[in-house]
Formats: structure tokens, C-alpha cells, sequence
């Protein structure tokens, strides 16, 4: 095979020398087929109220149930298998997360690109409304839109996008504006190619590095924030409980020493996290030329 | 450099201004207080004129302007739901989350600082890695969950220490302080965790990294080339060369600290300001939830102006870049 030279597999090889960055993209990749097929994995439908019976609330785990099946990790205060209830709260953890990743990187690269690009007014314009939201923290911000907008899956995305699409659209300035003043660009402006075009194939993909990783790294605090957010009570309705709601509602029974209901979505949310920030770090790495041997 | 302040300081101003807009509108945009002020069973004549007394009969810009005549006079409106100034309501609970917050964002700079040179000087040894394994924990760990294994751990499960609340306090000039009793420092210690622990993650990945780049530069060839000792080399031209990063961080993170604490406070039933927040807006008191957000953009224009002067202080190339 003569292709060993491509980019992406040069960047696998490098990535590969790393065993616990593969390890945390194995969690990662493993944490998201558990979702997506969270109802055949799962021993029980949790949102299905004719599945579930008060008798078996708040079991530790270990116990079997009226369903004549073993609750693995026990039950929560509605009587809902625990390990069911954290595979689909997962799929509603990670839809949320990468939906609010996807719609900031969205956003926040065209506007950091169009204000690299255009320069002047429009320049000083988006990037002082960037400058603004960036100096304020995204806890703070999410909580004020999730107040504003309501409760519910896409104003959750919503606030989250608020928050966050300010960090992609620094970094897309940041790098495109260095990318901007190279001489290949000015080059293919000179050219009679349209600016548009100059900007879809030369400008954005050359500052796609770095948004990656941001990309990376925000759809890990995206999951985080929501996770808050539902545990302050602001984020989703409790009938489809994401892992952060799982955890609130099982905050009261920790004092009595029922501690599996918040432990155990807890550790969930905490393996995705930190295996996304763990590939997000060793990416990261590799893209920084100033650790470049 | 008298050029520089002022320019700075306008800039901070204007923020300010297009600041207390938003937020007025933003939080007026929601729902309708007159219905959490009233009892379902009041009347038509009572609702009317308790709307008339609010002043939200008005249209939503006299209705703003009236708010910053009255805030240029230092007065931010009464709550809703306590009735009493806004003034008084945040300044009464603003010492519990200053004392936690400054008691976090310095422990977890000086810890942090440290270890991150540490791991930035020596990337190699286990010691580091330990370190930086940590920091990822940190990091990735929502404070929210740390805060409940944090009581589970050493309130429910060892009773060391007290799961909520701010214990005993003293009075030091009319200001009640948790720090200064045993009591109130039990009390303070696991909030305390609780919040640094992302600061200190943040603080180890911020110095080692800039160790890491500033070892490998020829500043650092130089010194070592001079015979200058590592640990003055260390001392001397590293720490100067991280410490703007370092402060800027700082001065970032004591803000959005004192956002964050919203979380910790909850979670540890701390009667500070952010817990104060998240009651207004579950109940929509209005004049809180915007006295607080002018009050926190307020604090956030002020602390990113000191930053920019102390900048200008430490590096000249700041300064003359502005006049420039």
C-alpha cells in the first residue's frame, strides 16, 4: 500500500503510539454504541411507566425485581433499573452534547472565518461581541438562557450553543486571521477564483486543526454543563432523565446512605468525559508544532 | 500610558452600558412576576394595581430607564418575594460566597502553580505524569459530582466533617466571617475542595505548559549556558515568563469562581449569592436576578481592566502596542 503518506494515516499512526489515548477512543466509541442501542442492551424499557413498580424503588444493587431479572447496579426512587436508565440517559447525555458541539462549530467558524476574511467594521464588530461573551463564564451564561428559553430539549442546545460558540469563533479567528496574511492566500486571490471559493478550499481547511480540538473539548463541557444544569433542576424534563438528572434526583437519598442512585450515573458521566477529554489532549498534542521533535 | 488607561476605561464603560441593556431586556423578556407577587384568588382591581405599582404597565424602555436613574443613585430595586432593597439582600449574602471563593482561587494558584512547573520541568518522570492524570480528573469531572462523593465520602460515610451550611461565624466589623471560628472553618473546608478543584487542574495545565515551551527556548539556553543555577533559572526567568498567562487566569477565574459557586453552594446548602440566584430564577424575582447580573458583568469589566493595566505594568510591549 502506497497511501501509508496520508495525512489521516500518518496522524493514526502517531495517535496509535499513545495507548491510553486508545484506550480512552475504544471507551468513547464503546460509550456511544451503548446509546445508540441502548434499547436492546437495556434489560428494561425505563420510560415505559407499565415496566416499572414502586415496590422495587431505591434497591441496592444486586437485588431482583418483580421483573424476575437482576437490577445490577439497583434501582432509583421511581423503581427503574438504574443500568437501564443510565444507557438512555447516556443517549440523551451525548445526543445533547453533540448537537450543541455541532451547531457552535457551525456558528462560531463562520463567524470567526467571515470576520478573519471581510477584516474592518465588520471585523470589530463580531469579534467585540465575542470578546464580550468569552469574558463572561458559560455556567453563567447557560443558566441565564435556560431560564430565558424555557425547559426542553432544543432550548437546552439552545443556551449550550449561547455559551459556547463564542470559544470556536475565537479560535477560528485566531486561526484563520494567521492563515489569512500567508502568501498562498494572497496568491489565490490574486487568481480569478471567487473569494468564496478562496475560503472553502484554502482558507477553511487549513483551519480546521485547531477547531478539533476545540470541537473535542466542548462537546465533553457541553455534556458537562447539561449534566449541571439538570442537576440545579433548569435542564431537562424529568420524564426523559439524562445522566445529570439521574444523579439530582438521587441526591436526597445519599444522606441515608443510598448512595448507587447519584454514584452510579455519576461514574457513567464521568468515563465519557474524561475518555473524550483524553483523545481531545493527546489530538491537541499532536496538532502543536512547538512539541514537534 | 495615561492615553492607554483612559482609552481602557471608556471601552469598559461602553461594555457596561450595552451590558445593562441586555440583561434588562433579557430578564424582562420572562414570564410574567405578577403572578408569583399574587395570590391566584386576588382580584382584578388589586392585580392592576400592583402592576401599576411595579411600574410594568410602562413599555420596557421607560421601564429600563427608570432602572438606571434609580441604579446611577445606587438603588437596584426591591425583591419581589422578600421585599426588601436588592442592595441589601446580595450584600447580606456576598461575604459567605467571597470568603469561599477567595479561599479556593488562592490555594488552588499557589498548589497549582507549583505542581504544574514541576510537571512542565521534569514531563518525564511518573511524578508529573501522576500529576497530570489528576489534572485531567480535574478537569473533566463535573464540580457538581464532586461535591456529592465529597459528602458522601467524608460527611456521610467518615462524619468527619459538616455536609452543608457555614457553621459559626464572628462578626469583623458588622460582616459575618465562617473563617475565623473552628466551627465555621469545618464548614468552610469541603466547599472549598469542591471549588478549587477545577482552578487547581487549570492552574497545573496553564504553568506546565508554559514550562514546557519556555525550557526549550533559547532564554533558558542562554541562562543555562551562563552557568546560571536551575533553580534560579526557575525562580528568575521562568516564573516571570509564565506569570502573565498565570495572572490573567487568575483574574478570569476569581470571576467565573464566584459564577461556579452557584453550583457548590447548592450542592452545600452555602448561603451565598449564588444560591440566592438560583431561588430568583426559580421563582422569577426579577430585580434580584438583574442586580446580580449587572453586579456580575460589573465585576467581570472591572477585573478585565486591572488585568489589562497590570499587563501594561509587566510587559512594555502592551502598553506601546495600545499607543501605537
Amino acid at each position: 500500500m502506497s497511501n501509508t503518506s496520508t495525512p489521516l494515516r500518518r496522524f493514526w499512526t502517531e495517535f496509535r503510539e499513545n495507548k491510553v489515548a486508545v484506550f480512552a477512543l475504544a471507551v468513547v466509541v464503546l460509550m456511544i454504541l451503548l446509546a445508540l442501542f441502548a434499547s436492546v442492551v437495556s434489560p428494561q424499557n425505563p420510560y415505559d411507566l407499565a415496566n416499572l413498580s414502586l415496590m422495587d424503588s431505591r434497591r441496592p444493587p444486586g437485588f431482583v425485581g418483580s421483573g424476575g431479572y437482576t437490577h445490577l447496579l439497583g434501582t432509583d426512587p421511581q423503581g427503574r433499573d438504574l443500568l437501564s436508565a443510565i444507557f438512555y440517559g447516556l443517549r440523551i447525555s451525548i445526543q445533547i452534547g453533540l448537537a450543541a458541539g455541532f451547531v457552535s462549530l457551525t456558528i462560531g467558524t463562520a463567524l470567526g472565518i467571515t470576520a478573519a476574511y471581510l477584516g474592518g467594521r465588520i471585523e470589530a464588530l463580531i469579534m467585540r461581541l465575542v470578546d464580550l461573551q468569552l469574558s463572561f463564564p458559560a455556567i453563567l451564561l447557560a443558566l441565564v438562557m435556560v431560564a430565558l428559553l424555557g425547559q426542553g430539549k432544543a432550548q437546552l442546545v439552545g443556551a449550550l450553543v449561547a455559551a459556547q460558540y463564542a470559544y470556536f469563533a475565537r479560535t477560528a479567528y485566531g486561526a484563520a486571521k494567521a492563515e489569512r496574511g500567508k502568501d498562498y492566500i494572497e496568491a489565490a486571490l490574486a487568481t480569478p477564483l471567487s473569494g468564496r471559493l478562496v475560503v472553502w478550499r484554502h482558507l477553511l481547511p487549513n483551519c480546521t486543526p485547531p477547531l478539533i480540538v476545540v470541537a473535542t473539548v466542548q462537546i465533553a463541557n457541553s455534556i458537562s454543563l447539561e449534566a449541571t444544569l439538570s442537576f440545579l433542576g433548569l435542564g431537562l424534563p424529568v420524564t426523559e432523565p439524562s445522566l445529570g438528572m439521574l444523579i439530582s434526583n438521587g441526591f436526597p437519598y445519599m444522606m441515608s446512605g443510598r448512595y448507587w442512585i447519584s454514584v452510579y450515573p455519576g461514574v457513567a458521566l464521568i468515563i465519557l468525559i474524561v475518555a473524550i477529554n483524553v483523545v481531545g489532549d493527546q489530538v491537541r498534542d499532536q496538532f502543536n508544532p512547538r512539541l514537534r521533535k | 500610558m495615561l492615553g492607554f488607561v483612559i482609552q481602557r476605561f471608556l471601552q469598559a464603560l461602553l461594555v457596561m452600558a450595552a451590558m445593562s441593556v441586555i440583561v434588562f431586556c433579557g430578564v424582562y423578556a420572562i414570564g410574567n412576576p405578577i403572578d408569583i407577587v399574587l395570590p391566584p384568588e386576588a382580584t382584578q382591581e388589586i392585580r392592576k394595581q400592583t402592576i401599576r405599582r411595579l411600574g410594568l404597565d410602562r413599555p420596557v424602555y421607560e421601564q429600563y430607564f427608570i432602572f438606571m436613574g434609580n441604579l446611577l443613585q445606587g438603588d437596584l430595586g426591591r425583591s419581589f418575594v422578600y421585599n426588601i432593597p436588592v442592595l441589601e439582600l446580595i450584600g447580606g449574602r456576598l461575604p459567605a460566597t467571597l470568603e469561599l471563593v477567595l479561599i479556593s482561587v488562592i490555594s488552588a494558584t499557589v498548589l497549582g502553580v507549583s505542581l504544574g512547573i514541576y510537571a512542565g520541568y521534569r514531563p518525564e518522570s511518573w511524578v508529573s505524569k501522576t500529576i497530570m492524570a489528576v489534572s485531567v480528573l480535574g478537569f473533566s469531572v463535573p464540580s457538581f459530582w464532586v461535591g456529592l462523593i465529597l459528602i458522601l465520602f467524608f460527611a456521610v460515610n467518615l462524619g468527619w466533617l459538616p455536609a452543608g451550611g457555614r457553621g459559626e461565624t464572628v462578626a469583623i466589623w458588622g460582616v459575618e466571617w465562617s473563617f475565623f471560628t473552628l466551627d465555621g472553618l469545618s464548614h468552610i473546608v469541603l466547599p472549598a475542595i469542591n471549588l478549587a478543584l477545577f482552578k487547581l487542574a487549570m492552574m497545573i495545565r496553564l504553568a506546565r505548559a508554559g514550562t514546557r515551551e519556555i525550557m526549550l527556548t533559547d532564554t533558558v539556553k542562554f541562562a543555562r549556558a551562563a552557568g546560571i543555577s536551575e533553580v534560579t533559572i526557575l525562580r528568575r526567568h521562568l516564573l516571570k515568563l509564565i506569570s502573565i498567562p498565570i495572572i490573567t487566569v487568575f483574574g478570569l477565574e476569581l470571576g467565573s469562581t464566584l459564577a461556579f459557586a452557584v453550583v457548590t453552594e447548592t450542592i452545600f446548602s452555602w448561603p451565598g449569592v449564588g444560591k440566592l440566584i438560583i431561588d430568583s430564577i426559580a421563582v422569577l424575582d426579577r430585580p434580584v436576578m438583574v442586580a446580580y447580573l449587572i453586579l456580575v458583568a460589573f465585576l467581570f469589566v472591572t477585573i478585565n481592566f486591572v488585568i489589562d493595566l497590570v499587563f501594561a505594568l509587566i510587559d512594555p510591549r502592551v502598553r506601546h502596542g495600545a499607543a501605537a
